[in-house]
């Protein structure tokens, strides 16, 4: 699975042959069955799925926060600054949790205290990892609703979560999250509860603190358009496994797999030049319990062959940096040519 | 475009009957919330405000906006699940307001619904079969016992399930499968117009992808008319034959398809359509876009004049205090802008 | 048509249903041992009550003048009466009564309640709050008050106490199941319905009332104990089942006031009875609430 060999000194994440798993009355599932990937200082990096490729499950993985006894980590490294996060205590992840590694979840109102003041789940924060007095934190408080867009901070500090609109409650998350200045933000679905217009001006803030800030970030989505738009580097996964990866003009420009393939022509674009016909995936969603032998999404797939079902295809360089775990990956059409108009 | 949509003014004329499957006219939807007994003055939301649009025969409108725009409303209205405050909804040429409720659920046949969540909208306690079996004993579309076991299968065949699976309960199927069933029950009724409310927006992407297949075809085979409700700038645009742009009750834009997202007239749907994303990198990379400050206020308490106008990047003084119509500016293209190239002057209400 | 065809799993549904059975009720005695310990004595009685003719070992009426006020003995193992009748015998017909009524008033209780909280919160607006005000008043009243007066009007024999005794049951489980029935009206599948134009009548009957099953049961259950302690309490005061029938509220009233220090077993054995009936019917209600709610299983 992990093709690399020497750690590479620029990563800032590095996670290598991750398993997790969960034990459900149905069975065993491998919600993350060997996935590698990594992520660099200051960038932006997306995992792409659908419901149940595990996607999630990764996220939380990382975080140490798969709950047990049902789930648990079977293998793999999450080398997190050079350092394996899987071998660090529960204490030593608490402190890592929030200071060098924060998370934005999707739903921001179940995510955030109703009982506490806003101005104290920031500060809160900021004591327990910077330990920073109260005047400190609260100065840090102000400073960071200023960073993510909150007018008028020292009257929203006082304000109570439900006091805010759901764009500004994902605000106040991001606030939140960078209070102590992580190095890497693991951001789950954080645009998908919001409106469109909304979800713009949420992940433009994203990309501009990242930016700003040098705060790498892990998207995940199932968003093709939000990935096009923000990620640098772009891993799609499918019941659990990287199916294929690379930067994101790569991917979408020539996917190498027919997942990824599939998705692509699967949905509608904005900027499609006429009414076109949408070439959907057949099939439905692997059931991770019962998945087939060899390649997972071969059930589905229109360029299966015998191979297909017999070996599971590993993760392969195709070009430049991009990897495909397809056997026919050389076979696959080269995408349709793309739109001439583009409304602005 | 289409006669249908000259409506012009404040008089709303109908167009040339025949083509014309349902004309909503004027429609108002207030909700009290809160007052009553010792509770103080009730507060009103005017969830819509004043919508009208028409839909010919085997069109598919498209009904977009965000959140509280009253897109779900104007559904529900129209298959009266909710009553409207004031207002016409004439379903081939007969006002559903004026109907007794025995000539309603004679109408009701015609207008069906699919819904956004697969899960809740199949009642877990009946089988499949007996599901799609109902309507057609119920309504004796097909009277006889044995002929509606075929009809059953052939629904289900229709919609692209086994006929097998009549006898599954609907937690036994996946989401899209479900959305096939409630397509299914659908089309048992034989109607003539389905309101699709957000059919797509509760499944994975490449299940959406087949659903949207799917409706096409069934509109195709069956002469069917949609009004697709959806906050999916390109699920809509990708369905549609025209679209009509909502925001807090109001009708901000309607227009075809290729007009809307060539030429829009209305900044607010400017910004909507430049507020999606495109999955391509590059042609994400090259868009300029302007990207909407602020958020959709409370329909407790709409701003005065043009509702858009504290988000709007081009106000002026005057849309703070002039609430404008959906005029006709060109043909087929209505929008409420005062500020929108060609909108009359002077014809907006102070 | 280029839609797919589907049809990934494919099991038997009936087979399937069945081993679903059977493992809730193994996971259901597993989880809740006391559960299955009423549910293990609710069904002794309702099997004493249906063997009765056979298990007794005398007519619960024959009077025996030569044993009268016998104590326990091998002969008569729980005592006789005043008119020398077994106490043995009349508490196993005696079992008869108490089920016939509890069942009786518990089932026609919640489920008139179940029809008409679940009406109630499909209508909605006015014809809700009239409802709701007229079951506030009635539950404003305790069950034995309301059951008297109500036994008062009727006269009392089998069916009017029966019915007498639903009607303090019904608006306590009408505003139960409204409270469910309200999330039930808001899904999408109740506006289907509407949408396909059914009647009101069928909406409430067969798409709303089957999907507050849990309470409903819940409901049902916790009356049964009830019942069967209003029916011996009724009896108790003369206003329930009459002599001669063997009904052991009425053998409290015989034995309490005249004989509770010569012959304690005439009350001592029925009143266990009544006890035990209860403790059992109550243990199995709560059991079957904490496993059916708040989590309500749907399907």
């Amino acid at each position: 699975m992990n093709e690399r060999t020497a750690p590479a000194p620029d990563l800032l994440l590095d996670v290598r042959d991750l398993h997790t798993e969960f034990a459900t009355s149905n069975g065993i599932v491998r919600a993350v069955d060997g996935v590698s990937w990594d992520v660099r200082a200051g960038e932006t990096v997306a995992l792409v799925g659908e419901s149940g490729c595990g996607k999630s499950v990764s996220a939380l993985s990382i975080m140490g926060l798969i709950s047990k006894p049902a789930g648990r980590i079977t293998g793999g490294q999450i080398l997190f600054k050079g350092s394996d996060l899987l071998k660090r205590s529960e204490e030593e992840m608490r402190k890592i949790r929030g200071r060098e590694i924060a998370m934005v979840f999707q739903e921001p109102m179940t995510s955030l205290n109703p009982v506490l003041t806003v101005g104290r789940q920031i500060t809160e924060a900021c004591e327990i990892h910077l330990g920073h007095t109260p005047e400190q934190a609260h100065a840090r408080a102000v400073e960071v609703l200023g960073l993510v867009g909150i007018a008028d901070a020292e009257r929203r500090l006082k304000q109570y979560p439900h006091q805010f609109s759901g764009g500004m409650r994902q605000r106040l998350m991001i606030a939140i999250a960078l209070s102590c200045e992580p190095a890497l933000i693991l951001a789950d679905e954080p645009t998908t509860a919001l409106d469109v217009t909304i979800q713009a001006q949420i992940l433009d803030l994203m990309k501009d603190l990242s930016r700003r800030l040098g705060v790498a970030t892990l998207i995940i989505t199932h968003n093709l358009g939000v990935v096009a738009r923000y990620a640098d580097r772009v891993n799609v996964m499918y019941a659990g496994k990287i199916v294929e990866r690379g930067t994101a003009r790569e991917i979408y420009a020539s996917p190498r797999h027919p997942y990824t393939l599939g998705l692509l022509r699967s949905v509608p674009r904005l900027d499609e030049p006429k009414r076109e016909r949408l070439a959907p995936i057949q099939g439905q969603p692997p059931d991770l319990t019962r998945l087939p032998p060899g390649c997972s999404f071969r059930p589905r797939c229109g360029y299966a062959v015998e191979r297909c079902a017999e070996e599971v295809p590993p993760l392969e360089r195709v070009a430049g940096t991009q990897h495909s775990a397809c056997w026919e990956k050389d076979k696959l059409p080269v995408r349709a040519a793309k739109p001439e108009k583009v409304p602005a | 475009m289409s006669t249908a949509e000259m409506v012009a003014g404040e008089a709303p004329r109908t167009a040339p009957a025949g083509d014309v499957i349902l004309e909503v006219r004027n429609l108002v939807k207030h909700f009290q919330v809160g007052g009553g007994f010792l509770g103080g003055p009730p507060q009103v939301v005017k969830a819509v405000d004043d919508v009208s649009f028409t839909i010919r025969r085997g069109e598919t409108l498209g009904l977009v906006g965000e959140s509280g725009c009253g897109k779900t409303t104007t559904g529900r209205c129209i298959l009266l699940l909710e009553r409207p405050t004031s207002g016409q909804v004439i379903f081939e040429g007969r006002d559903l307001m004026t109907l007794s409720p025995a000539e309603v659920r004679r109408v009701r046949r015609k207008i069906q619904v699919i819904f956004q969540d697969p899960y809740s909208s199949l009642n877990p306690r009946i089988t499949i079969g007996q599901m799609l079996d109902e309507p057609l004993a119920v309504h004796g579309i097909v009277p006889e016992r044995k002929a509606r076991q075929d009809r059953v299968r052939e629904l289900l065949t229709v919609v692209g399930l086994l006929p097998s699976m009549a006898s599954r309960y609907p937690h036994e199927l996946s989401g899209g499968q479900r959305q096939r069933v409630g397509i299914a029950r659908a089309l048992a009724m034989e109607p003539s117009l389905i309101v699709c409310d957000e059919p797509v927006s509760a499944l994975d992407v490449s299940i959406q992808a087949q659903i949207i297949t799917l409706l096409e075809d069934l509109q195709e085979r069956f002469n069917l008319t949609y009004l697709f409700v959806a906050h999916d700038l390109s699920v809509v645009r990708h369905i549609s034959d025209r679209v009509a742009v909502m925001y807090l009750g109001k009708m901000a834009e309607i227009t075809d398809r290729t007009t809307l997202y060539a030429e829009p007239l209305h900044p607010y749907t400017k910004a909507l359509l430049s507020a999606v994303p495109i999955p391509d990198p590059e042609v994400e990379a090259e868009r300029q876009r302007t990207v909407l400050g602020g958020e959709v206020p409370s329909a407790l308490r709409p701003p005065p004049g043009c509702v858009f106008h504290p988000r709007c990047p081009i106000a002026i003084d005057e849309c703070k205090r002039v609430v404008p119509e959906c005029l006709e500016i060109r043909p087929g293209h209505r929008a409420a802008c005062i500020r929108a190239p060609g909108y009359p002057a002077g014809a907006a209400n102070a | 048509m280029s839609a797919t065809t589907e049809g990934v799993l494919v099991e038997p549904a009936s087979a399937a249903r069945r081993r679903r059975w059977l493992d809730l009720t193994l996971s259901f005695c597993r989880r809740r041992p006391l559960g299955a310990i009423g549910a293990g004595v609710v069904i002794f009685m309702i099997l004493v009550a249906v063997l009765a003719p056979w298990i007794s070992p005398y007519d619960p009426l024959a009077i025996d003048f030569a044993a009268m006020l016998a104590a326990p003995s091998a002969q008569h193992w729980l005592g006789t009466d005043a008119f020398g009748r077994d106490v043995l015998s009349r508490i196993i017909y005696g079992s008869q009564t108490a089920l016939i009524v509890g069942f009786g008033a518990a089932f026609i209780g919640s489920t008139v309640g179940a029809v008409i909280g679940v009406a109630s919160a499909y209508f909605g607006g006015r014809i809700d709050l009239v409802i709701q005000r007229f079951m506030d008043i009635l539950i404003s009243f305790p069950l034995i008050i309301l059951a008297l007066a109500m036994v008062a009007v009727l006269g009392n024999n089998l069916p009017n106490l029966i019915a007498a005794m639903t009607v303090p049951m019904i608006p306590r489980c009408a505003l139960v199941i409204r409270s469910s029935a309200l999330s039930v009206r808001e899904m999408p599948y109740v506006d289907a319905a509407r949408a396909l134009g059914y009647r009101h009548t069928r909406i409430i009957l067969r798409h709303m009332l089957p999907n507050v099953m849990a309470p409903y049961l819940i409901m049902l259950t916790a009356f049964l104990g009830q019942a069967i302690l209003l029916e011996a309490s009724l009896s108790f005061l003369g206003l329930g089942v009459q002599e001669p029938t063997a009904a052991w509220g009425l053998m409290l009233r015989g034995a309490a006031v005249e004989f509770a220090e010569t012959a304690p077993w005439m009350a001592l054995f029925p009143g266990l009875a009544i006890s035990l009936a209860v403790f059992a019917f109550n243990l199995f209600g709560d059991s079957l609430r904490d496993a059916l709610d708040p989590k309500l299983r749907t399907g």
